[in-house]
């Protein structure tokens, strides 16, 4: 069992988790995922890690709760435990000195995003940040964000805050990027990459389709990636944005949709 | 009584096939103590048995069934136990006509004992009434790390914790038991079963820490560094093969991996109660004929399926699967569509499977390994309505031990390479088996595997201790 030792409302349906993990916050880098089981009849389910601290032996999680084990998930309280909580899972980011970077970020994956930028930043890297929600109340992590960009731009999509919608980026990439670097809602991750290809800026697009085991055996979480389908809990997360196809991601990703629903209805009658 | 061998062996009950059909209740429902006493009766007790050559662990076979004849069930069980630390599992899963069963002087001119039947028997009557007891062993301070709760590693952990070494058992997963809890169906080995067996490996004192992916978490150098006098490497199989033809990537299409580990581990077939889903339409097409390819059509019926097709590249006489499972799966309904090969997934507009298109074969000539190899007819191409395909057609080792350790050497399809004597690799101390050796194979050569391990991790750790 893992105990929860902190537990923040980031913004509406959003929650932040602290979790007693020491073997696991020894070994997290930014890039890796954790998979989850709350309960014995719970599914198991992915999370990027937002951060660790190895000397506390916690690991930091941000989720939206979305569905029936994510609501679940959120409702814990500190001094609760999680039944299961595996990782660090999936290959970490590439830290290096790029040179210019730009980072963008959606939704809830800020905060695995500043887990990037901190060791992106620390390596010597300039970074333009942008980072974007739904509305103004989706907005997280805006400040410590800053601390680690050297020029941010905020967005949402109903332009509640900061800049509307993602197009605007199309004015940034003027500017000379050796390196790009999302994640998010697929959707925006698609549209960066597409916005990026014609400049030829190398892009990192940071991908969580369907996963069980999360450890290579199962392939539900298979990505054609160029002409190869890759595996993304052992090939990835990352991949090149520039090669993947989103179109077949998207639609596994919405695979269970159906089952999901009934699951959350059962729920909420509960 | 004397007589007795000449009878066939005792069928052993099963559930209907109408009833069972609809249920992931075990199937095959085992003896009970007069039909148990009446095979046990048909054993020679041999001068020299043979039936011992054909197991890969050693269970003292004449000896346990004389026990039973005695009505000494318990003892019987312990008997086994000496050898073999799953009985249970064994008893059910092993392919005995393989084995032990093969060798089985009765064999020659009528049935062999059945000699899996009465392991399974045995091993049942002292779970039912027996209470696994902690044991007290006396210990060498050894300490030996072993990746991965299949049955391979189950097997080094028992044996070894059985010589007195401390055992800690790292699984990747939320539960101990590998492909006994992920693979196997709940209706050819219920997992309660299971659980037990591994109850029992603890009882030794064995130590389990689970979500523990060795190579992630820790490394192959790092548990040695942290005290570990040698490390066992049984971690399986593992990322499923695909078919690599156009629209394997459709909605609908699982690898048998993830179609029985959503089944099995997580027990999708209790959705909602249970939180994993699986959709398993009306038509549902499993490429492959090994027993993972039996095991997911059969799984597929109990999940509501009205049609299931076993969809194989050659002929009947080549199915990879045990001649049982196959009858099981045809006997349930399940349709064999051979020397049939697949060239596509069709989906729909919205990237949902509903066809797939194959292509008729015929055999040629037989190649180097015996087998009759196919080719397809030229314009026989033909669909089959399908919504839901499984591909069962076996697995690549996982790359993450491999990757994360220097100095390990593995063959170019990423199998790791051992000393077939001793099981150890190319690093001193640090021990193989299993499917990540062999490839998929059984449970009971990743358990012979597991034996001839812990033989030589006693034999390492007692010289390192005396020098």
């Amino acid at each position: 069992m893992y105990g929860i030792v902190r537990k923040e409302q980031l913004a509406p349906n959003t929650k932040l988790f602290e979790i007693t993990a020491p073997a696991v916050a020894a070994k997290s880098k930014p890039g890796q995922f954790v998979i989850l089981r709350i309960h014995e009849k719970g599914e198991r389910f992915p999370i990027t890690i937002a951060d660790a601290d190895p000397e506390k032996g916690t690991v930091t999680i941000i989720f939206a709760e979305v569905g029936k084990s994510s609501t679940q998930l959120g409702k814990l309280e500190v001094d609760d435990a999680i039944l299961n909580f595996s990782g660090p899972l999936g290959n970490a980011t590439k830290i290096e000195k790029f040179g210019e970077i730009l980072c963008v970020g959606g939704g809830v994956m800020a905060g695995a995003l500043l887990y990037q930028m901190k060791a992106l930043k620390k390596a010597g890297n300039k970074i333009t940040a942008i980072i974007g929600a739904r509305n103004k109340e989706h907005l997280i992590l805006i400040e410590e964000i800053r601390k680690f960009s050297d020029e941010l731009y905020v967005a949402t999509d109903d332009g509640s805050e900061g800049k509307e919608g993602i197009y605007f980026l199309k004015d940034i990439l003027e500017k000379k990027f050796d390196q790009a670097i999302t994640i998010g809602p697929t959707s925006m991750q698609m549209i960066v990459s597409e916005m990026t290809r014609p400049y030829g800026i190398p892009t990192t697009v940071n991908l969580f389709p369907i996963m069980v085991d999360g450890t290579g055996m199962c392939g539900a979480c298979r990505v054609t990636v160029g002409d190869e389908t890759r595996f993304a809990c052992v090939h990835g997360p990352e991949f090149d944005g520039h090669k993947v196809n989103y179109d077949e991601l998207i639609s596994r990703m919405r695979f269970y949709n159906p089952n999901e629903k009934i699951a959350m209805l059962l729920f909420d009658g509960v | 009584m004397t007589i007795a061998h000449k009878k066939p062996q005792t069928e052993m009950p099963k559930q209907s096939i109408e009833k069972r059909i609809h249920n992931f209740d075990e199937v095959a429902l085992g003896f009970d103590e007069e039909l148990a006493l009446e095979e046990a009766s048909r054993c020679l007790n041999c001068p020299k048995p043979q039936c011992k050559k054909g197991c890969p662990v050693e269970v003292p076979i004449p000896e346990f069934i004389q026990l039973v004849k005695e009505h000494r069930f318990g003892e019987a069980a312990s008997k086994i136990k000496e050898k073999n630390a799953l009985p249970a599992v064994c008893g059910r899963v092993c392919p005995q006509e393989e084995q032990c069963q093969k060798f089985c002087v009765l064999g020659v001119r009528g049935d062999p004992v059945g000699i899996g039947r009465l392991e399974r028997f045995t091993s049942d009557w002292e779970r039912l009434n027996v209470k696994t007891k902690a044991q007290k062993i006396e210990q060498t301070g050894g300490r030996v790390a072993i990746v991965g709760s299949g049955p391979a590693g189950l097997t080094v952990a028992a044996d070894l914790a059985k010589l007195g070494h401390r055992v800690t058992i790292f699984e990747s997963l939320h539960t101990a038991g590998g492909v006994l809890m992920y693979g196997i169906p709940q209706f050819r080995l219920p997992k309660e079963i299971v659980q037990t067996e591994v109850e029992y490996v603890k009882s030794l004192g064995v130590e389990l820490r689970l979500d523990s992916t060795v190579g992630l978490l820790s490394t192959i150098q790092e548990l040695k560094q942290n005290g570990y006098d040698a490390v066992f490497i049984g971690s399986g199989a593992g990322l499923p093969n695909f078919l690599k033809i156009p629209g394997e990537n459709l909605k609908g299409i699982y690898s048998a991996n993830e179609f029985l580990i959503r089944t099995n581990l997580m027990k999708a077939y209790k959705f909602p109660e249970y939180d994993t889903p699986i959709r398993v339409s009306k038509k549902v097409g499993v490429v492959g004929a090994g027993n993972v390819a039996m095991d997911s059509a059969r799984c597929a019926l109990r999940l509501g399926a009205e049609r299931v097709y076993i969809i194989y590249r050659r002929s009947r006489d080549e199915m990879p699967a045990r001649a049982e499972e196959a009858e099981n799966a045809e006997e349930e309904g399940i349709e064999f569509m051979l020397l049939t090969n697949p060239v596509r997934f069709i989906g729909n507009d919205r990237g949902f499977l509903e066809k797939i298109e194959c292509v008729k074969q015929q055999l040629s000539e037989p190649d180097k390994s015996g087998r009759r190899r196919p080719e397809p007819i030229v314009g026989s191409n033909f669909t089959i309505e399908i919504d839901t395909a499984v591909v069962a057609i076996g697995q690549s080792p996982n790359p993450i031990i491999q990757q994360t350790t220097e100095g390990l050497e593995a063959t170019r399809h990423g199998t790791i390479v051992v000393n077939e004597e001793t099981m150890q690799t190319s690093i001193l101390g640090v021990y193989a088996g299993g499917d990540v050796v062999s490839g998929a194979a059984t449970v009971i050569s990743a358990m012979g595997a597991g034996k001839k391990a812990a033989k030589a991790i006693h034999e390492h750790i007692m010289t390192k201790k005396a020098a």
